[in-house]
């Protein structure tokens, strides 16, 4: 499995046909930047797409988000926010500054 | 050999079974189904009150400034801490402390006092960094990662895999082989700083358990003071295999303890729950499932608490521990199966604990070395080659 989320960014029209599965995404600015890492959880009410949705409301600067479908949507979000903070150094912006996450040094 | 408890042992299980009720299970009801950490300010509140209980810090050494209290009482209260929803990996989420590694208390008193001691305050994490892509349960011959002296440092070249913990820790204890020859006595432990040049935390090893992943080390020329060797060169198998005996009693207590929730919940269930217009208590394919769940809890029950006497005593403990082990994993796997069945939708679903139970408990059967290695060890104590 890939570390990295890697599929293309998808148009926040898209959001209502989305799955109401467990799991985690990305949100991107116009640029196609990263700007927040989000995950759907057990009690997440519809899922990814209510968390996207959410997500995207309150975040004005989202154009575009892309997700994988996952029970391990805990353990996959931590891993993709250190491998993002691995790669740039820092948090996404929307995420704001975390604490308890470990230190990757990805291939 | 009388394991009833004590009226003291019965006042200590009891108050940390109120605590289990009245302080974890409400906060739970809010936390993600699959979370193994409170918020910050409930964790120090909780850990507070533990103070207050004078049970914080169970497994330190009273020396150390843990609490004294016997081998057999701590079984007793990983049993109580383990019935929540996140209790078999995470038992009251932590808020009862540690000694974290124990094999640091064998430790020079310099090791101690840069490792130990601050691990004890809170100020700084180790891993446990053993089992390789080469095996985990043979490790004295699996280990592959290699140690050679260089004056007065040692130069590590190898890789580990399913470490808890490496990616956050200030320094792990880390098995390497320091003679090729020698087998299992030619491993050695080194107390390794994760942020020497070489150390790598590679990947996240995403797994059943949802909740923490484990991680995969790699060493590249990574140079280690001979300082850092635990113990003596060539005897870190002792101090890997003593770990071993000694972490299967708790492990199968909160194996013990999630059973006894799960059944406990079924319990109140079955009266409650009708079908064809009759409580599933009434059925007997129902009643068998839950005289099947008493016997195994009472099995796994009375040979940890044997293994934790036995230990407490003094006497080799090594075939009590792995019978321990063997029969509280597997029996409490279908103890859980068994209330997934009787709760039917509802046991599959987030909405109730045991799906939770379901997956971790598929790995106690693996992880702390998998149950045919505990037969492996009682039938080699039972074929000749006995440690009684």
């Amino acid at each position: 499995m890939a570390i990295r989320l890697e599929k293309p960014w998808q148009e926040l029209a898209s959001i209502d046909g989305l799955p109401g599965h467990m799991g985690v995404f990305e949100l991107a600015d116009a640029q196609g930047q990263v700007i927040y890492i989000g995950f759907a959880g057990g009690r997440s009410q519809f899922g990814l797409r209510g968390e996207i949705a959410a997500s995207t409301a309150r975040m004005a600067s989202a154009l575009g988000f892309r997700l994988e479908v996952t029970t391990a949507y805990l353990t996959r979000w931590q891993e993709l926010l250190m491998v993002y903070r691995a790669d740039h150094g820092r948090w996404p912006a929307e995420n704001g500054s975390m604490s308890g996450l470990g230190r990757l040094s990805p291939v | 050999m009388d394991l009833r408890p004590t009226a003291e042992q019965e006042l200590i299980v009891a108050m940390v079974r109120r605590f289990v009720r009245e302080e974890i299970l409400p906060l739970e009801q809010h936390l993600d189904p699959d979370a193994d950490e409170l918020p910050a300010d409930d964790g120090a509140r909780l850990v507070a009150l533990v103070r207050d209980m004078g049970l914080y810090g169970l497994d330190i050494p009273p020396e150390y400034g843990g609490p004294e209290i016997d081998l057999v009482t701590r079984t007793l209260i990983a049993i109580e801490m383990s019935q929540h929803r996140a209790g078999l990996y995470a038992p009251c989420y932590g808020v009862f402390g540690g000694a974290g590694l124990a094999q640091l208390f064998e430790a020079t008193e310099e090791q101690k006092q840069r490792y130990l001691y601050p691990t004890l305050r809170g100020e700084k994490k180790g891993f446990f960094g053993l089992t390789e892509p080469s095996g985990g349960s043979d490790p004295a011959r699996a280990i592959q990662t290699r140690a050679v002296r260089d004056g007065n440092e040692w130069v590590v070249n190898g890789s580990k895999i399913f470490i808890s913990g490496a990616d956050k820790a200030d320094y792990g204890l880390v098995f390497a082989r320091t003679d090729a020859d020698k087998g299992r006595n030619g491993v050695t432990c080194f107390i390794v700083d994760t942020d020497t040049p070489g150390f790598h935390v590679r990947r996240i090893v995403h797994t059943l358990r949802a909740a923490r992943y484990a991680t995969e080390l790699s060493f590249e020329d990574m140079r280690v003071p001979h300082g850092n060797v635990l113990g003596d060169v060539n005897k870190g198998f002792a101090i890997a295999n003593d770990r071993l005996s000694r972490q299967r009693i708790p492990y199968a207590a909160g194996c013990v303890g999630v059973a006894i929730k799960a059944h406990e919940m079924a319990l109140e269930y079955v009266p409650q729950r009708e079908t064809f217009g009759a409580p599933l208590s009434s059925r007997q394919a129902i009643q068998w499932m839950l005289v099947d769940n008493e016997i195994d809890i009472r099995q796994s029950r009375w040979l940890t608490l044997e293994a934790a006497d036995r230990a407490e005593r003094g006497e080799p403990f090594r075939t009590e521990a792995a019978m321990a082990k063997l029969v509280a994993t597997e029996s409490a796997s279908r103890v859980v199966d068994r209330c997934i069945q009787i709760f039917g939708g509802y046991g599959v679903s987030k909405d109730f604990p045991f799906e939770r139970w379901y997956r971790e408990m598929r790995i106690r059967r693996i992880g702390e070395g998998p149950s045919e290695v505990q037969r492996h060890i009682i039938a080699r104590d039972l074929l000749g080659a006995s440690l009684r």
